[in-house]
């Protein structure tokens, strides 16, 4: 299905990061954002309640983060795209809500526009701090999807990728930006709608009393159940069978867990977005997503012009973790560097995965700034030897 | 050519953000260059003084802050003596005539200044100064087109207030051709 | 006239088209009043003759919380006090459908009690229905924003000392369109209260007394469910319009009971587009759902 015309403001235009994620959901076709304000995302809800009145869209600046996350997997589960936005401290309170988006299979788009934590930490500096919180901030065992965009131009694809990406795989899927890309301002080309591919949501086409609100299937994705529709459907956060209703013990719980894993892991391949370059002769592999991927670029054309056999992998996805490609490339090369504005949180998931069969190297700060060349340079000298 | 970093500082009001819009706007919409406009959030951007930081490059702006401008545009004092030190040894300083006062220890750095609020002022709105600052810039640097600037200024501004703008860029363009073609003044 | 034995034995529950029988025996205790508090909701939508395709049921979490699990309905289990936002997201979604949110004190009013009072300041177009027992009875009966001065709890062993709320007073200051209480003791009031609530457009609120015999009634000694409703029955004071002020609910004393609120107010939907129309005239057309209407 192609993008509407009418949500679409093809053309060149001169945006930050975060107008740039709504101008991406306004194309996908979101219909409903419910939000709480929040530096540095604030700018994504402003746009979408300044755009949608005219697109019979829906924003509704709800009375905090936990009832914003609530609001959109009700009206998801509506039928309509849904998305909200967040920093911070308002990300930890969206957990909850999270988690039951994870569990009830709902699709949706949260936007992080990460800043320095812990607590209220730096409202207006940038940080990548929270991907683990992406990874396992809301209690239990389940995978996510999370994209980090590099540039508004990103942003704009990456929020459309994941609305497909929610859709597809029946989850709320994370968009992982950050204050730098959020309220940095580029040039960002919209192209026409018809070049905008939308993934439409998959509805059972069993009757009521047949279909079930997780049905089992062979991709381990279930169609959803529409609502209003006869159908008489229940669904509960609790550990629940295919009927959705809830039943309260182990084989029940490993039955629910694993179609919550397992319907990520099946399609790791598919979902697993790395760009690399010169990576086939490399000695040394740096890898960095978001922001880090591209400040780090003169470093690695330095080294590079300097002989140093480098190579980068740029994270567009980094849940599902690229686990099969880092133990490859962790038993071909001397090195691997992960950069990110945090203190090693995406490297431990490098590191892991090294097992051992190469050295690891972290280049990570506690925020605030974006990665000076000079860090990155001299860990990539260390990093060869 | 390697990127360039651009500068804008005054206070709040005084149009920065939208000046470091523009040129950005100018250089990558309207022009074939890459540039990415940065700014200082938080309460200094909501009064007092404030900043805007544009990186433009032939090609893709990798590093999005500003550490050694190329160019500054000081539109107060308090700016410009705020980042007067991070300022490139061979800096092109803009400044608004009547309100900054650059200092003459500059080692390498050009300076060309304006009258922009005083120039907004006959015009009847002292709101556009920060246009005429930007036509100022378009003459007496070559970084960025003239005529790119001028179209930018024309789809970045409210609407209703193209022609006002338009013509206080104008002002300030040519003040900078005149000025440019009379003396470059060395501090 | 002789009666065939078939005519007197009836082989299905008389609700049974609203209530998964799949489901049934229920987790609810002996003499729970959550028992007649559901049959009123499902007397309500019988009487109403509403297509049943169009009323979801969302409730949060503890024994109210299980009722959505109940009802053969479109029907959402949540997370613990969020009900209300989730349920607002269904009713933007989906207009056309009846929203109604069902669920205990501890969930709306305590860790709920800043989406009730917001949602109802938007008069979302809800109805809530609130199953007052004074007590979390799920967790094991501890104190709750409801439990009366005096009474004993888990975590109020000596007698609570906090003040409660006073939800009618509570929903109509923040802005509910429709606001009553009954007990659970009356059926045929409580649906048509049900009943009208759902009609309403905008935010109502019901609020059912109920007694929690298990929890409750036991560590205060107030004897079984039987007895609480003997209590309702003989303290329960019907005063319609009453001022809200004067309907706290004190240990053990008269219970206020009635029709308190019941005015005409735009609801969020109508604000929203009349705030679109006043912005941009014409050229907005009024919301009608997310995938229809525009």
């Amino acid at each position: 299905m192609k993008a509407d015309p009418k949500n679409v403001l093809t053309g060149s235009h001169y945006l930050d990061g975060n107008y740039a994620c709504a101008e991406g959901a306004i194309a996908a076709g979101c219909k409903f954002f419910g939000g709480y304000p929040i530096t540095p995302s604030t700018e994504i809800a402003e746009r979408v309640s300044q755009r949608f009145p005219l697109l019979g869209g829906v924003f509704i600046q709800m009375e905090d983060e936990l009832a914003s996350m609530a609001s959109i997997l009700g009206s998801s589960w509506g039928g309509v795209k849904s998305m909200s936005c967040t920093s911070g401290p308002g990300f930890s309170l969206m957990m909850e809500n999270f988690g039951l988006g994870i569990m009830l299979e709902t699709p949706c788009v949260l936007v992080n526009v990460q800043r320095g934590g812990p607590s209220t930490g730096l409202p207006t500096l940038p940080g990548q701090a929270d991907m683990m919180q992406a990874r396992w901030g809301s209690h239990g065992d389940y995978e996510v999807i999370a994209l980090a965009p590099d540039s508004p131009q990103e942003s704009f694809e990456l929020v459309i990728h994941a609305f497909n990406l929610s859709e597809k795989y029946r989850m709320p899927v994370l968009v992982m930006t950050d204050e730098c890309v959020g309220h940095m301002t580029e040039k960002v080309v919209i192209p026409p709608a018809e070049e905008i591919e939308l993934l439409e949501r998959k509805y059972t086409d069993k009757k009521p009393g047949e279909a079930l609100p997780f049905e089992p299937t062979s991709d381990g994705v279930s169609p959803m159940i529409p609502i209003g529709k006869g159908h008489k459907f229940h669904i509960t956060g609790l550990t629940h069978d295919y009927r959705g209703y809830p039943v309260i013990n182990a084989e029940t719980q490993e039955k629910n867990v694993r179609r919550l894993i397992d319907k990520v892991n099946m399609h790791a391949d598919e979902i697993i977005w790395l760009e690399e370059k010169d990576v086939e002769d490399a000695e040394v592999v740096i890898m960095a997503y978001g922001i880090s991927s591209r400040v780090i670029q003169p470093a690695v054309a330095k080294a590079r012009k300097e002989g140093i056999k480098i190579g980068q992998i740029k994270m567009v996805t980094v849940w599902p973790f690229p686990e099969k490609r880092v133990r490859e490339l962790a038993g071909k090369v001397k090195s691997l560097i992960m950069v990110e504005m945090n203190y090693g949180q995406v490297f431990l998931e490098m590191d892991r995965c090294a097992a051992g069969k190469c050295r690891t190297y972290l280049v990570g700060h506690a925020g605030g700034t974006v990665h000076n060349a000079v860090d990155v340079y001299n860990t990539i000298k260390e990093a060869v030897k | 050519m390697a990127a360039t970093e651009i500068r804008i500082t005054g206070f709040g009001g005084q149009g920065v953000i939208l000046c470091g819009y523009i040129i950005g706007k100018a250089a990558s919409i309207y022009h074939d260059q890459h540039a990415t406009l940065t700014q200082s959030f938080g309460p200094e951007a909501r009064g007092s003084a404030c900043s805007a930081q544009v990186v433009v490059s032939d090609s893709r702006v990798l590093y999005p802050y500003v550490t050694s401008p190329g160019i500054m545009l000081a539109l107060s004092n308090d700016g410009y003596l705020t980042h007067k030190d991070t300022m490139a040894e061979d800096c092109i300083l803009v400044y608004e005539k009547d309100l900054v006062k650059p200092e003459k220890d500059g080692p390498k750095a050009k300076a060309f200044g304006v009258p922009a609020t005083r120039i907004a002022e006959e015009l009847g709105r002292k709101i556009v100064l920060n246009i005429v600052m930007l036509g100022f810039f378009g003459a007496v640097t070559d970084l960025v087109p003239a005529e790119a600037l001028r179209k930018s200024v024309e789809t970045s501004v409210p609407a209703g207030t193209e022609e006002l703008n338009l013509k206080a860029f104008d002002k300030g363009y040519e003040y900078g051709v005149h000025l440019k073609e009379k003396v470059e003044l060395k501090v | 006239m002789s009666v065939k034995v078939e005519e007197l034995v009836r082989e299905e529950h008389p609700m049974e088209k609203l209530l998964r029988m799949d489901r049934i025996p229920h987790i609810w205790c002996p003499t729970c009043g959550l028992g007649t508090t559901v049959t009123a909701l499902a007397a309500a939508l019988e009487q109403l003759e509403l297509d049943l395709d169009n009323v979801a049921v969302v409730s949060g979490i503890g024994c109210t919380g299980r009722v959505a699990g109940y009802m053969k309905l479109d029907s959402f289990h949540t997370t613990h006090g969020r009900a209300i936002p989730f349920a607002l997201g269904l009713h933007i979604a989906r207009p056309d459908l009846k929203v109604i949110v069902f669920s205990g004190d501890g969930d709306l009013i305590s860790i709920g009690g800043n989406h009730l009072i917001h949602t109802a300041r938007r008069n979302v177009d809800l109805t809530v229905i609130c199953v007052n027992n004074f007590i979390y009875a799920m967790t094991g009966g501890q104190v709750a924003p409801t439990t009366p001065i005096t009474a004993r709890s888990a975590t109020s062993p000596y007698g609570n000392y906090e003040h409660p709320f006073n939800l009618p007073l509570l929903a109509a200051s923040s802005g509910a369109v429709y606001v009553a209480r009954w007990t659970a003791l009356h059926v045929r009031r409580l649906t048509t209260a049900i009943k009208e609530a759902i009609t309403k457009p905008g935010f109502s609120f019901v609020e059912v007394i109920a007694p929690c015999s298990t929890l409750y009634a036991r560590l205060n000694k107030l004897g079984s469910g039987l007895d609480l409703m003997k209590f309702y029955h003989d303290n329960s004071v019907i005063r319609h319009g009453a001022d809200l002020k004067e309907v706290d609910i004190d240990y053990q004393s008269k219970i206020a009971v009635g029709k308190f609120i019941d005015i005409e107010k735009p609801t969020y939907i109508d604000c929203m587009n009349e705030g679109g129309k006043r912005a941009f005239g014409d050229k907005y057309k009024p919301y009608g759902g997310g995938n229809g209407g525009n």
